[in-house]
């Protein structure tokens, strides 16, 4: 049954109350530019509760740790599925990949191949996977994936910890072949 | 007090009614009153139907609809096409503006949502909605075009989907909503805040990072899409518009804005819209949607009924600014001809133009090219795959061909 709205017409004291509103209006006439103001200063305590970003030189990783051997039990029961076993041939993204096809017909992609920084992983993997269930996983829990996943990707000796400091000094193989399509120059304001 | 009031009125609707249609019945009976006959249209004969609170298409099957391309295992990400070949103008409706989700459409309450601003600015602060509805508002009409659109043109088998199933990551809306340099301001920014780090509220963390300069020149926090709330798949209760820059940016379901010295480098700054190169580097922060255009009518699924006039009709845009001039061609492009720019012909928008073409029932192969108001031109398909190769995947703007045979039917090529 659709809902039935019915506009009153505007009586003459509405009418009269709109123009002694214009009278007032005119009278603390807006000042210039002023800016609305409307917006509440938060606390410290607030601004914690926000996802720390992730930057590429590891600002906002957490503490916490994770090895591969953890991580091999994750990938296989929350990623495999999807991403294949050992990183190629699922229906989602490939994570491991041969480099010496980028500048080929049929280039691979894949984390050592593609991923210029290591520490972005962790907010991407925190933030988006497994995509039933993002933010299901604890920083050890992402941190030991990740650690499978550079293991995977022959980037980190096999059983190596993985954590901030570790993700923050790992040198991607492929960080050089990206860049910025944005002129840099034009960036001041 | 209203309520009552509305009961009445509709009592008296309903009286009314009844009455009117005993009229129609004994009308037939009327002394000198004509028969119904059989060249008088049936909706004089009836009352048509009642009202409604939110206006539908006429119906289900056969009205224009999005195609939707998803992902088998996460439903919630891939694609819906907005259906070019089927609309005309220059505004996409609301519901066929084209969708990219990365995970599903969030349901957001618009009652405990809110904005904030943080990183190097003077004081971070926070808006609900309901704040942020009362600062100054403007409007801009603006396409929105997904990085990825048209790319499966990269590969070497033309599609021949219809025209808007293979182009149509691109729509057009009047977007309304808060400058977002007003906010920034009120903020104020820090000399080393040039970047905006902005993510949403979706279940795909999507953060992207953006010059400080087009946030301060353009960039809109738009709360309505042409006139109404935005729609939740189009980024409810608010979302950025960039206007011109690839769709990415544009961010839906707005979280926060952290201002920064440097680009975050998230996954979607770096590993995803991105412009794989041929010679195997990668080119990032290719944000400006380059100079575009395609023929929506005829195009690929519709047929011409016989030779004789069709108007050519299509579709031209630009991420650095207006479109200045569509040339067409029906012979393959010997030989070109300026369209007609429908007017309004706005910065960043989508333009129609239009020109009139007599087929004379042979084979034909029809073309458009779009320049801009900076001289770029659309470039042929064989002089964009020499310059990048074919794995880029985003960005593809290459002129779009299509041959009409002699039996009237259309097909996508590359000629």
């Amino acid at each position: 049954m659709p809902k039935e709205y019915f506009p009153r017409g505007t009586s003459l004291a509405r009418a009269s109350v709109c123009l002694l509103a214009a009278f007032f209006l005119s009278q603390s006439a807006v000042a210039a530019n002023s800016l609305p103001g409307l917006g509440r200063v938060p606390d410290d305590a607030e601004l914690a509760t926000l996802t720390k970003h992730v930057f590429a030189d590891g600002r906002g990783l957490p503490q916490g740790s994770g090895d591969s051997e953890q991580g091999e039990e994750i990938y296989a029961s929350l990623c495999a599925a999807c991403h294949g076993s050992e990183g190629q041939g699922g229906s989602a993204m490939e994570l491991v990949g041969d480099r010496s096809l980028l500048g080929t017909e049929y280039p691979d992609r894949g984390i050592a191949v593609y991923w210029p920084y290591a520490p972005t992983l962790f907010e991407y993997i925190k933030r988006a996977m497994p995509p039933d269930k993002p933010y299901s996983l604890s920083d050890d829990e992402l941190y030991s994936v990740i650690a499978r996943l550079l293991e995977l990707n022959n980037l980190i000796d096999s059983g190596q910890r993985v954590d901030a400091a570790v993700l923050s000094s790992l040198q991607m193989p492929n960080k050089d072949n990206f860049r910025s399509g944005y002129i840099e120059t034009d960036r001041g304001r | 007090m209203k309520k009552s009031y509305a009961r009445f009125t509709r009592r008296k609707f309903i009286q009314k009614g009844a009455s009117g249609v005993a009229g129609v019945l004994a009308a037939g009976t009327l002394p000198g009153s004509a028969p119904a006959g059989s060249e008088t249209p049936a909706s004089w004969q009836v009352p048509g139907s009642g009202f409604s609170n939110y206006g539908q298409p006429r119906n289900a099957r056969g009205s224009p609809i999005r195609w939707i391309s998803a992902d088998r295992s996460v439903a919630g990400a891939g694609v819906s096409w907005t259906p070019l070949h089927d609309l005309e103008g220059i505004i996409t409706p609301n519901g066929l503006h084209f969708e990219r989700h990365h995970n599903g459409v969030p349901d957001i309450d618009p009652d405990t949502w809110k904005l904030t601003i943080y990183g190097q600015v003077d004081k971070p602060l926070v808006f609900d909605l309901n704040a942020l509805h009362r600062y100054p508002m403007t409007s801009k009409i603006a396409f929105i075009e997904c990085g990825g659109n048209s790319n499966s043109l990269w590969h070497s088998n033309p599609s021949q989907a219809p025209a808007g199933y293979v182009h149509g990551l691109v729509s057009c809306s009047e977007w309304t909503g808060v400058p977002l340099s007003l906010l920034l301001e009120e903020a104020g920014l820090k000399p080393d805040a040039l970047w905006l780090v902005a993510d949403g509220l979706d279940a795909a963390g999507v953060t992207v990072s953006i010059p400080i300069k087009k946030v301060m020149d353009d960039t809109l926090v738009a709360l309505y899409q042409n006139g109404e709330p935005v729609r939740p798949e189009n980024g409810y209760p608010a979302r950025l518009l960039v206007p011109g820059w690839e769709g990415i940016v544009n961010v839906k379901w707005l979280h926060s804005f952290q201002l920064s010295d440097r680009p975050l480098m998230s996954r979607f700054d770096t590993v995803s819209y991105t412009d794989l190169l041929k010679d195997g580097k990668a080119e990032r922060f290719t944000f400006e949607m380059g100079i575009k255009s395609l023929i929506t009518s005829p195009s690929p699924g519709q047929s011409l009924s016989e030779p004789g006039f069709h108007e050519l009709r299509g579709l031209a845009w630009t991420g650095n600014g207006l479109v200045a001039r569509v040339e067409v061609s029906a012979d393959g492009g010997k030989t070109w001809n300026e369209a007609t720019l429908q007017e309004p012909v706005l910065d960043k928008a989508l333009t129609r133009f239009r020109a009139p073409w007599h087929w004379d029932g042979t084979k034909a192969i029809l073309k458009s090219r779009a320049y801009d108001s900076l001289g770029q031109v659309q470039p042929e398909r064989e002089v964009l795959l020499g310059n990048k190769g074919s794995n880029v995947y985003y960005h593809y703007n290459a002129i779009i061909s299509w041959s009409v045979d002699s039996d009237g039917s259309i097909h996508h090529i590359y000629a």
